[in-house]
């Protein structure tokens, strides 16, 4: 497992059925691309987020593929519509089949 | 970092940051910077009045982007908060020969750290020498926990700059410039305004100047270090001060100074001086 890792998200407590909601997510996560040398030559292994994937109540909100040449720590920022209370469920993949998971309550008032 | 997937229209308006589009020309633009719709920041004062030639004086924060300006403008969508972070770990953990933690002698940061970075660098009586954040981070590591001193620019420490620096974000930076200092001091305005390198450029000739021009690509600030350690965009990490004057003094063509040197202690000493009266502002963001 890369080193340093940890997911935050952000996700508002309470909303109203039915309402599009802001969702942040950050992971610290080196993302090294495998492109880049040592200072020996050797290139240096691929090591990133392939995947990351946002589920609200098992229905699934997003589902993204990461590539390369996205930059240390991936930051994603997207909206979801909220029929009812549940729980948003978000999952990281990492290339040496580490998953990080972290989730968050919201309550539809 | 950022990958947006999609491009939220509210997203100028987070945090109760109010932020004009940029102007047509390149001076300090006009925005207002509030963070986590809470601390408000002074990102423009009068100048201290040991400075001769600058009548304003101006965070680097009003010198970028819109793009770049948001992301400090709330805890989450700043990188360098990551940083703090990781630091308030190294805070409560226990480290050396003595069995203690920072939290043993200083208890919760957020409350003992509040208005110490504001006063750094500063004079420490026992020692009889100028001390920044850093040196004092280290000093209380070797003698008081019996640990093995970290490295002036090494992630633990600038991390550990930043937590202390957070702290303290919107209270205004008020270095002493007389008394036991002032021999440092001068030695640190002597270096701003020296020539340096094969290109012989001062610090004054670009963030005095010339501050709201274009050097090539990148729009010069004035410098301020209010905002450090700073989260670079380029470099996806934090930076502290004498890192960042170190790339100043080697952009020049020059032999550097260390970081921690006497020299750039000096230096930061002055240069913090020239930012008295703007808010603390660090971890900030820039490109």
């Amino acid at each position: 497992m890369a080193s340093g890792v940890r997911p935050r998200v952000k996700v508002p407590k309470t909303a109203s059925a039915g309402e599009a909601v802001t969702l942040k997510t950050l992971i610290s996560h080196k993302m090294e691309s495998g492109q880049r040398k040592d200072s020996d030559g050797n290139v240096i292994p691929r090591s990133i987020i392939n995947r990351f994937t946002c589920d609200f109540n098992g229905q699934n909100v997003i589902d993204v593929t990461l590539e390369p040449a996205i930059s240390t720590n991936p930051y994603f920022e997207f909206e979801a519509t909220v029929p009812e209370s549940g729980e948003f469920k978000f999952t990281w993949y990492d290339d040496d089949g580490s998953v990080y998971e972290d989730s968050a309550e919201i309550t539809v008032a | 970092m950022s990958v947006v997937v999609k491009r939220v229209t509210a997203m100028l308006a987070l945090g109760g940051a109010v932020l004009a589009s940029a102007p047509a020309f390149a001076d300090a633009d006009e925005d207002n910077l509030v963070i986590n719709g809470d601390i408000a920041i002074v990102t423009e004062a009068k100048a201290p009045a040991h400075m001769e030639y600058v009548d304003t004086i101006y965070s680097g924060w009003r010198f970028r982007s819109d793009e770049t300006q948001v992301m400090q403008a709330d805890d989450f969508d700043n990188p360098g908060m990551i940083g703090v972070e990781n630091a308030m770990e190294k805070w409560a953990a226990v480290d050396g020969s003595e069995g203690k933690s920072c939290a043993s002698c200083h208890g919760d940061a957020e409350e003992s750290m509040v208005g110490v970075r504001p006063v750094y660098p500063k004079w420490n009586e026992e020692a009889q020498e100028v001390r920044t954040l850093e040196m004092q981070v280290n000093d209380c590591r070797e003698n008081r926990m019996g640990a093995e001193k970290w490295g002036y620019t090494s992630g633990s420490m600038v991390d550990m700059v930043a937590l202390i620096t957070s702290v303290s974000r919107g209270m205004p930076v008020s270095v002493a410039i007389d008394g036991p200092v002032a021999e440092t001091w001068e030695q640190g305005k002597e270096l701003y305004y020296s020539r340096t390198g094969q290109l012989e450029l001062s610090c004054a000739n670009c963030h005095e100047d010339n501050y709201g021009n274009m050097i090539r690509a990148d729009h010069l600030s004035q410098g301020q270090i209010n905002g450090f350690p700073v989260y670079r965009l380029k470099n996806t990490k934090l930076n502290g001060v004498h890192a960042r004057f170190k790339g100043c003094v080697r952009d020049t063509m020059a032999e550097t100074y260390s970081p921690g040197s006497a020299e750039f202690v000096a230096l930061e000493l002055y240069v913090a001086s020239r930012g008295n009266g703007l808010s603390v502002e660090g971890p900030s963001v820039r490109n």
